[in-house]
């Protein structure tokens, strides 16, 4: 089930993605709508980051095309913010909390443009969006989980986009930041911004996501999410694995237990 | 006044390579300055050979161009055959290396080059290298020249695109996503250790280049939290590793730049040593942010 929608915010077409001559992305076609929480869903190894990295340019397609706005990334590039998986970087790096926030105001500046106090204080803004202004002139070496994952969310936030790509922003973060990220995506939902989110917890996707995305390898089902995570679709998307999906069918009923790190 | 201009030659050196050297240690680089001041040595032969003067702006030019070269092979064998970085080192540095040897051996009598000089250097001989200004004006050493304009070259580098280096090496991908040329930057910075790396391993020789691209980075990443401090830091315990080694080797009457990679790595030691005293102590508790 393929959900169309007009004006699409992010439109991709036939899209091929493969690493050392093995597809990971097969055939992707999908349109997703503005002003929505996005979810992409599916199992390990079913190509959600791949996802992003390819509309955020980061991998070369084989096939297929990607419009953003209508128009090509580098023509809309200041208008997407890209939040990578917090363990990509690394955390012993010698830079302030706020240094990092500021880093999402390089965008806006041009080659060998220094960050104005403008700059610093729109990133204290940022922080404080987050709850982590008193933690502003912290080394990053010393946050846990979930205050890192804030500070990506306020580096993102400084760039001031449209189009939000957050990879796993929920994995290895405590229940408040979990709290605080969601509502802070609704909220910017509401404003018009599109926010597209990488995850792998279906019971609470349920919750948290105006539109989902079934993906394994190829798309399975864009969508309203009660049309989407349905028993159907999820069988077919994390299809062999019968004895979960009974579970997940439970789960799905009862809702009593977390299936968190299912796949 | 030999020994002023000897510290002040390692002083610059240290200066260089330090800078250079925590962007590399960040980028998990740290040995990729080992590679190419071990690999330029063909190109030194080379560009002696042509320019008849292992001291002309050609050898360094022509040298620095190999290192160069030597992080494009690197980076194909990691990137392309898909071996791993330290092997792709490993691999490139030993067989040039190799090849400008049998290279001098070959061409011995049409240079004066002799691998032991380049993997040791000899900084107490930079001071009578002068550079003699028209009417025989004594100008000064003329590694003094080289070291200095190498430094004005590689602090400009770093004061305009501080933002470019600092963003491409904390998050790549990110920095690809807002539109910077990450790889233009990796070659950019990659140029910058090439031709730190020829123009002080003339002075102090590739072993001791290493150890000063190394350490007082290492050491300075110890002890700061920002990477402007980092940079400062390092710098500073460059020029004391450098002052601090050449009067430790007028003291035992030794080598100068095996006393000051001695010094550097006495440096390291004993910061960490210091550190771990005072974590002994109890640290003030990180508060819980909600």
């Amino acid at each position: 089930m393929i959900q169309r929608t007009d004006n699409p915010v992010v439109e991709i077409h036939d899209l091929t993605v493969s690493y050392y001559k093995k597809p990971v992305l097969w055939d992707i076609n999908l349109c997703l709508p503005q002003g929505k929480v996005i979810g992409i869903i599916g199992p390990n190894g079913a190509g959600k980051s791949t996802l992003l990295k390819a509309i955020m340019g980061l991998v070369i397609p084989d096939n297929g095309y990607i419009k953003l706005f209508g128009k090509s990334l580098d023509e809309v590039r200041k208008q997407v913010s890209y939040v990578p998986q917090k363990e990509s970087v690394d955390w012993d790096f010698p830079a302030s909390v706020l240094d990092v926030v500021v880093m999402g105001r390089y965008a806006q500046l041009g080659l060998f443009q220094r960050p104005k106090k403008l700059d610093q204080e729109k990133a204290l803004e940022c922080l404080n969006k987050v709850s982590m202004a008193p933690l502003a002139h912290r080394q990053i070496a010393q946050l846990s989980g979930g205050q890192q994952q804030r500070v990506f969310l306020a580096r993102a936030l400084a760039q001031e986009a449209q189009l939000y790509l957050m990879d796993e922003p929920f994995v290895g973060v405590d229940v408040a930041t979990e709290k605080m990220i969601i509502d802070l995506l609704q909220t910017m939902a509401r404003e018009g911004k599109t926010i597209i989110v990488v995850h792998h917890d279906l019971q609470s996707a349920a919750h948290y996501f105006d539109w989902s995305m079934l993906l394994n390898m190829r798309t399975v089902a864009v969508g309203p999410t009660q049309d989407v995570l349905t028993p159907a679709l999820l069988q077919e998307t994390y299809g062999g694995k019968l004895t979960i999906l009974s579970k997940i069918n439970d789960l799905l009923k009862e809702q009593e237990v977390s299936p968190r790190e299912l796949t | 006044m030999e020994t002023v201009w000897i510290v002040l030659i390692a002083s610059l050196a240290a200066i260089n390579c330090s800078l250079i050297g925590t962007y590399l240690m960040l980028r998990r680089l740290a040995m990729i300055g080992d590679a190419i001041a071990h690999a330029v040595l063909p190109g030194i032969v080379i560009a002696s050979l042509l320019a008849s003067s292992k001291t002309s702006l050609v050898a360094l030019v022509g040298a620095g161009s190999v290192g160069i070269v030597v992080t494009l092979l690197i980076e194909f064998l990691h990137g392309q055959v898909k071996l791993q970085p330290d092997a792709a080192i490993g691999i490139n540095f030993t067989w040039l290396f190799a090849l400008g040897v049998i290279l001098i051996s070959f061409l011995s009598k049409k240079t004066d080059l002799d691998p032991e000089c380049v993997l040791y250097g000899e900084i107490a001989y930079a001071p009578l290298d002068t550079w003699v200004g028209p009417g025989g004006i004594n100008l000064g050493p003329r590694a003094v020249y080289v070291l200095a304009a190498m430094l004005l070259v590689n602090l400009s580098f770093i004061l305009l695109s501080y933002k470019e280096l600092s963003v491409t090496t904390f998050d790549p991908a990110f920095a690809a996503t807002i539109g910077m040329n990450t790889t233009l930057w990796h070659y950019a910075l990659m140029g910058a250790t090439s031709y730190t790396t020829v123009a002080t391993f003339e002075v102090v020789g590739a072993v001791i280049v290493v150890a000063l691209l190394v350490a007082p980075p290492a050491t300075a990443y110890l002890l700061t939290q920002r990477l402007h401090k980092t940079l400062v830091v390092a710098a500073l315990l460059g020029i004391l590793t450098a002052v601090g080694g050449c009067y430790l080797a007028l003291w035992v009457n030794g080598s100068i730049a095996g006393a000051m990679a001695t010094t550097a790595g006495g440096l390291f030691f004993s910061t960490f040593l210091i550190q771990q005293w005072h974590k002994k102590s109890p640290q003030v508790p990180i508060s819980p942010v909600t």
